[in-house]
């Protein structure tokens, strides 16, 4: 399946802001981070579509994953 | 004593007459100082049947509790008076560092009242105070109205706040600013002050503030800003990005409103972020007075430089009008810190504006040439020009979106509560923060209990953003909590890392009080009530706890939270009963009595 990742703040620096992956049928969140070498606990928003996730949850094709670290304002 | 100096200046500008009087301090322990206690004493003083722009109406200027101390963020002070926009209690605070200095010199609040019989300007230093003539200032900016007066005190110390020519031109959008760019921005205070003839007023302080436990101090300021310096948002998210990093996790989440709240997501949106501010146009932060985490920016633009702008005031005059061009949005905001303008209210007015020509409603006849349409970057920037000198159709837009729109018959054009323009976040994704800007008792307003924070950013915990359950106890703890942020005289931002407890060691340690949480919660929750029998005095009711129709009635039309909607009638009711007051809205007797009111 093919999704679509977007990197904010920090997460962006020697990164990308946004990318296509490729991914096996039945992969998560985690599946996304690993390879970015990006931990788990560093993520504060996570939010697949929109809707707010964990690193645990399933993706399916055509997600859009956005990930951000601790940031906020107003 | 020690965070309250125990004095209030009292200008009479009908008589020209200077007094000083002690704080009333049994009334400071149920009410705090700044937004609480001169809340209260506004109520005491004001009659609700005041027209705001008479000599009748008064204006607090006052600092809080611990403004002027060595707690983290204490630079804040609050503009207190009615409002001419929508009648009910103005409370817009504002930091920098002028708030801190009225403290040094001697002072917690300064009262206005009356009305000069020509263009005057206040100058404190210390205990002398006089009134002088403004007539040479008059029609200035603010930075030129900054600028002379300063070199007149003859010391550069001094602080200015004043207003622009919008203030003086009775803009009913209009604000009160400080330190040139900072602003007590909301509800028009700024025309309150133009309607007493006052253009500024200067303070030079050389006292300092008294801390009534030292020692205590040093463990409990140490924790609090070992919080600020850890969390993830004061420590390192704002002081990177400012407040603009906002841009796309609101967007990203789908509720972050395009042109005039028709849309709700914005593919582009990242063309003005905090990311890309920080990338192009960031020079250095600005932090306010002690404020160790330094959201504000000084940025630079094509052909100029200046602070800011925040996350609202980029969506405002970004997305919200359809535009992607960040020099337009800088100056824009810079115009608006000159002329002495609310962003975010002017920018809802422009963007209501631009539906209004969509729809057809404006003839082309009445622009005198300037575009007033979604995507135009040049003709919104003339556009807030001429606001503040209401020029041409700008002197209506200066009466805000409200008045504006339903001069045309189309007030639900105007995306208001009360009459104050509602902020950069799309209610109809955000149950919690839908219900605040419902029941804010300025208005629509982000800042009288910040729900994105639970709702979106996670914190103090993550809640889900669609659902109902607990939002209305989590709506009311908030904004009892945001009461006594203000009325400390604490930046709102500083409760990303800090809570309940962290507050009440602060106020304790530097006013030797000893309030338990949930006596600090109650201070909170009757500053709450007050404002509340106010407005409901001055004739608002339940049916004014809402939004305009399109965030009603439709559901969201595009990006990620499509098809969601607000569902305030199931949350109103909730929200009522945790407050104590009966189905219409109003405090019961049980409710003010258990608050000692
Ligand atoms: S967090 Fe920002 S607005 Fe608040 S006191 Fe600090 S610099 Fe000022």
């Amino acid at each position: 399946m093919r999704v679509t990742v977007k990197l904010f703040a920090t997460f962006r620096d020697g990164r990308f802001k946004v990318e296509e992956r490729e991914l096996p049928q039945g992969s998560n969140v985690l599946n996304i981070l690993e390879p970015l070498n990006i931990k788990p606990d560093e993520v504060a928003i996570c939010l697949v579509n929109g809707r707010d996730v964990n690193a645990q949850h399933f993706l399916n094709d055509g997600d859009t994953i956005a990930l951000f670290p601790p940031v906020g304002g107003g | 004593m020690g965070g309250y100096i125990g004095k209030i200046l009292r200008v009479n500008l009908t008589e020209g007459k200077i007094s000083t009087e002690p704080l009333n301090m049994e009334l400071a322990k149920k009410y705090l100082s700044g937004r609480g206690l001169a809340g209260k004493m506004f109520t005491d003083e004001v009659a609700s049947d005041v027209d705001a722009l008479s000599p009748e109406n008064k204006i607090f200027i006052a600092a809080g509790a611990l403004t002027g101390t060595n707690a983290p963020t204490s630079g804040r002070y609050v503009v207190v008076t009615k409002s001419p926009l929508n009648g009910v209690v103005a409370s817009s605070n504002s930091g920098g560092q002028w708030g801190a200095h009225m403290k040094f010199a001697g002072y917690d609040m300064v009262i206005l009242e009356g009305k000069a019989d020509r263009p005057v300007y206040l100058s404190i230093h210390d205990d002398v105070v006089e009134i002088k003539d403004a007539a040479h200032v008059w029609g200035k900016d603010v930075y030129a109205t900054t600028d002379t007066l300063k070199k007149e005190f003859g010391d550069d110390k001094v602080k200015v706040l004043s207003i622009g020519p919008a203030g003086e031109n009775l803009s009913l959008i209009s604000a009160v600013m400080n330190d040139l760019y900072r602003a007590a921005g909301r509800s028009g205070v700024g025309a309150v002050m133009g309607s007493k003839n006052v253009k500024a007023i200067l303070v030079r302080g050389t006292g300092k503030v008294e801390n009534a436990n030292p020692d205590v101090m040093k463990t409990v300021l140490s924790s609090a800003l070992g919080k600020l310096r850890e969390n993830g948002v004061t420590g390192q998210g704002l002081p990177t990005y400012g407040t603009a990093v906002l841009v796309n996790i609101i967007n990203e989440s789908g509720i972050y409103p395009v042109k005039n709240f028709q849309e709700s997501y914005d593919a582009e949106a990242d063309l003005i972020s905090g990311e890309t501010m920080t990338a192009n146009h960031l020079i250095k932060k600005d932090p306010c007075y002690r404020c160790p985490i330094a959201c504000g920016r000084y940025s630079k633009w094509e052909g100029g430089e200046g602070a800011g702008p925040e996350y609202e005031t980029v969506w405002v005059f970004g997305s919200n009008s359809g535009i992607h061009d960040f020099d337009a949005i800088h100056k824009a905001n810079d115009l608006c810190n000159k002329l002495g303008l609310d962003t975010i209210s002017v920018g809802a007015t422009i963007a209501a504006g631009m539906e209004l020509v969509q729809r057809g409603y404006i003839k082309p006849e009445e622009l005198d040439g300037t575009p007033l349409e979604f995507g135009n970057a040049a003709g919104m920037v003339e556009w807030v020009r001429k606001i503040g000198y209401a020029e041409g159709l700008g002197a209506k837009m200066a009466l805000g979106s409200y008045r504006f729109a339903e001069s045309y018959g189309a007030p639900e054009l105007s995306m208001t509560v009360k009459k104050l323009e509602i902020p950069a976040y799309d209610p109809r994704g955000v149950q919690g923060q839908g219900l605040q800007f419902a029941t804010s008792n300025r208005g629509g307003c982000h800042v009288r209990g910040y729900m994105i924070s639970p709702e979106i950013l996670g914190l103090p915990e993550k809640l889900d953003r669609t659902s109902l359950e607990g939002k209305a106890t989590w709506v009311k703890i908030f904004q009892d909590l945001t009461a006594v942020i203000d009325s400390l005289g604490l930046c709102l931002f500083s409760s990303f890392a800090l809570g309940l407890s962290d507050y009440a060691a602060l106020v304790n340690a530097v006013t030797g009080a000893n309030y338990t949480d949930e006596e600090l919660l109650a201070c909170g929750e009757r500053i709450w009530n007050n404002e509340r029998l106010h407005n409901l005095r001055v004739g608002y009711s339940a049916a004014e706890d809402t939004l305009p129709k399109r965030l009603i009635q439709d559901p969201i039309v595009d990006g990620p939270s499509k098809g969601q909607t607000l569902k305030l009638a199931e949350l109103l009711p909730k929200y009522y009963a945790e407050r104590g007051w009966d189905e219409a809205g109003v405090p019961t007797p049980e409710c003010l009595t258990k608050l000692g009111m």
